[in-house]
């Protein structure tokens, strides 16, 4: 009796997405680490987690937006307007507190968010079409900004280029950040109303909207979180590189939308969680890390994330399909 | 004798109102929209610089859109069956990292082509049988393959750039049709046009494209085979996306991996601009036609102005989302001008 409760349990936890990433990193990080020791070593683990941290956080936005059955294509445009703006004030006005710029671009970056939502929730513009144009909109007004210049290491001031990288308790204020954003929407899309009523349009708007939910307040809201939390990362990112570049953060809709999707994030809408968004980036993070000790190029990053992404979103469809067959199967009894 | 009279009256009126109603009707038409804009274009261009109204410079304008336009015409027939696809750009460039190293190994002008071909086909074959076989969004799945088509193309060359071409492989992207001042590449956009306008328009296989666009659920229960027609659409994309690589890698004469980068926006700017709802199951090819002409003279003014192409890419995504939201808009007017004429229609008539 007792054994078949445990196997039940063990079935029911590897049909989460999360025990299967978790299984997964630790098939992928035993040969890495055989073939090369040093890939696991305390410094190293640093390192991918702090190159992962600015893309937890957009991909945290990016989940809401695909929850709610869209998509954000502008998050790239909307981390370099929001970082070069945060670049360009540091560079003019280095008594500004580090701190401070990362308000600025958290401000920046909801401003911008709420454009793409007022044209989504109000214009009624599908989420593709909209992002696909304030993509270029956005980065557009980044070059405007910028005049097409960048800014330098030796432009910026020594406090907001420290700010990534002062540890507390042994780990980078940006990835305390990264933990904070993490629990923070942790608690939003399991606890608020706000964060079960985006589950809800994105399982089925029709009837969320017979039960109350303000559709077109939600689809704002998940455009403004987005917004807000690329122009965060924009702030990081400036600070981070010691650079303010235009092109910056060009084609990270995808690693967002990898992110997601390999944490088990489903496209028709309404499945997900933080916790699987968190662990997807995670894997994307040891994969990009251990291409070159397979003597990978980094020439072929684009090639495999694009391979992951396919896989990841074939899986998802697979597991949905069985499971949407299981229930009628059960229906009928 | 006053009721002839009462009569006449109300029919004239009736008249005068059914015309004013028919050219309210034409002038929202939003090809007419489309036509009457691009007059403005060309009215504000000419009245600004002395070189836009110039036969010469107006045909070489047409260098600089004519691909694009040309790979609006099937992704007509994939947003009609409301679909996407946004890796049309790294097909092209996978294409032409074919054509390149094929050059390089001293392939000649006709294999060339077939090679550029079949990989395009291919690649669109894989994008239609990838969405409809494991019925995955349409936007996910050419969101993947746009990174894998393209992280072949760089894998493959890395920074290296394919210069070297076979004589005589330069005449389908830039001469012109021998003893006339027509480039060939306008030429052949221009025959394209009509052949898919006449499919479209004119065949069964384009009122199935319309009938899946309104409803792929009732189109399949008319014995619609929804799913291979969505395979031929993507399919025929890629066809045309080796094309586009033959006459892009011809006019430019290198291909490095980052060639046709943003050409996925301006391309489905050109469809959505044109009029193809986006939800599919409406618009024309004559309206993609006035849109990419439009979009192509719009950019060419603004560069004879000297407009930077950051501020064109600017014009270009506020087109995309004015272009979406005006017909919406118009819709809107519309129906509440129907509401207004039930409303004032005087009862017995």
């Amino acid at each position: 009796m007792a054994d078949t409760s445990f196997s039940q349990f063990v079935k029911r936890t590897l049909a989460r997405r999360e025990a299967t990433l978790m299984l997964l990193l630790v098939v992928l990080l035993v040969p890495i680490s055989i073939r090369s020791p040093q890939f696991l070593s305390p410094n190293n683990i640093n390192t991918i987690l702090n190159d992962m941290a600015i893309l937890v956080i957009v991909a945290i936005g990016e989940f809401y937006v695909i929850l709610s059955n869209g998509i954000d294509l502008s998050v790239g445009s909307i981390i370099a307007f929001s970082g070069m703006a945060c670049g360009m004030i540091n560079e003019s006005y280095p008594q500004v507190p580090a701190g401070l710029l990362l308000l600025v671009g958290l401000a920046v970056g909801a401003l911008l968010g709420l454009i793409n939502g007022v044209l989504v929730a109000y214009g009624k513009i599908p989420p593709i079409i909209t992002t696909l144009g304030t993509m270029s909109i956005f980065r557009g007004m980044t070059f405007l900004l910028s005049k097409g210049t960048w800014v330098t290491a030796h432009e910026m001031s020594p406090g907001y280029i420290a700010l990534p990288r002062t540890t507390f308790l042994g780990l980078s204020y940006l990835l305390w950040i990264a933990l904070l954003v993490i629990a923070l929407f942790y608690y939003f899309s399991r606890y608020t109303r706000t964060g079960r009523e985006i589950y809800a349009i994105g399982g089925n708007p029709t009837a969320a909207k017979y039960v109350g939910v303000n559709e077109s307040r939600v689809r704002l809201v998940v455009f403004l979180v987005s917004g807000t939390l690329c122009g965060l990362a924009g702030a990081l990112w400036t600070a981070r590189y010691a650079s303010a570049v235009n092109e910056m953060a060009t084609g990270f809709e995808m690693q967002a939308v990898a992110a997601c999707v390999l944490g088990g994030v489903n496209f028709s809408g309404g499945a997900g969680g933080i916790i699987g968004v968190a662990l997807g980036t995670l894997f994307l993070g040891v994969v990009t890390n251990a291409l070159p000790v397979i003597y990978l190029s980094v020439f072929w990053q684009t090639f495999v994330q694009g391979l992951i992404v396919l896989i990841a979103l074939a899986l998802n469809t697979i597991s949905d399909q069985r499971k949407t067959r299981k229930l009628l199967a059960q229906r009928r009894g | 004798m006053s009721e002839k009279k009462q009569f006449v009256a109300q029919s004239r009126l009736i008249d005068e109102l059914s015309l004013k109603n028919r050219i309210i009707e034409l002038v929202t038409k939003w090809e007419v929209i489309l036509s009457f804009l691009f007059v403005l274009v060309f009215v504000f261009f000419s009245n600004m610089t002395p070189y836009f109204l110039d036969w010469y410079n107006l045909m070489n304008a047409s260098f600089q859109f004519s691909e694009k336009a040309i790979m609006a015409l099937p992704m007509i027939f994939i947003i009609m069956c409301g679909d996407i696809d946004i890796s049309i750009a790294s097909i092209i460039a996978l294409c032409a990292y074919v054509i390149g190293i094929s050059a390089e190994a001293g392939a000649n002008i006709p294999s060339l082509i077939v090679v550029s071909l079949i990989v395009g086909t291919i690649a669109g074959l894989i994008n239609g049988l990838l969405i409809t076989g494991l019925e995955m969004p349409a936007i996910a799945v050419t969101l993947a393959t746009q990174s894998i088509y393209r992280g072949i193309a760089t894998g493959m060359l890395g920074e290296h750039a394919c210069t070297k071409y076979p004589e005589g492989f330069g005449f389908f992207g830039q001469e012109f049709i021998s003893g006339t001042t027509i480039p060939f590449e306008l030429v052949l956009y221009l025959g394209l046009m009509l052949i898919f306008a006449f499919v479209l328009h004119k065949t069964s296989y384009g009122r199935r494209l319309y009938a899946i666009g309104n409803s792929a659920e009732a189109a399949r229960f008319s014995g619609i085979n929804v799913k291979r027609t969505r395979v031929i659409n993507y399919t025929l994309t890629g066809l045309f996306c080796g094309f586009t690589a033959v006459l892009l890698a011809s006019r430019i004469l290198s291909v490095r991996s980052n060639i046709a980068t943003g050409w996925d926006l301006e391309i489905i700017t050109l469809v959505v601009l044109g009029g193809v709802a986006i939800t599919g199951g409406r618009g024309s090819v004559f309206g993609v036609f006035i849109g990419s002409l439009l979009v192509g003279y719009l950019k060419f003014g603004m560069g004879l102005l000297k407009f930077s192409g950051t501020v064109m890419t600017i014009v270009i995504g506020s087109l995309l989302i004015t272009a979406v939201l005006l017909p919406r808009l118009l819709d809107i007017y519309k129906a509440n001008r129907k509401l207004k004429m039930q409303h004032a229609r005087p009862g017995g008539l």
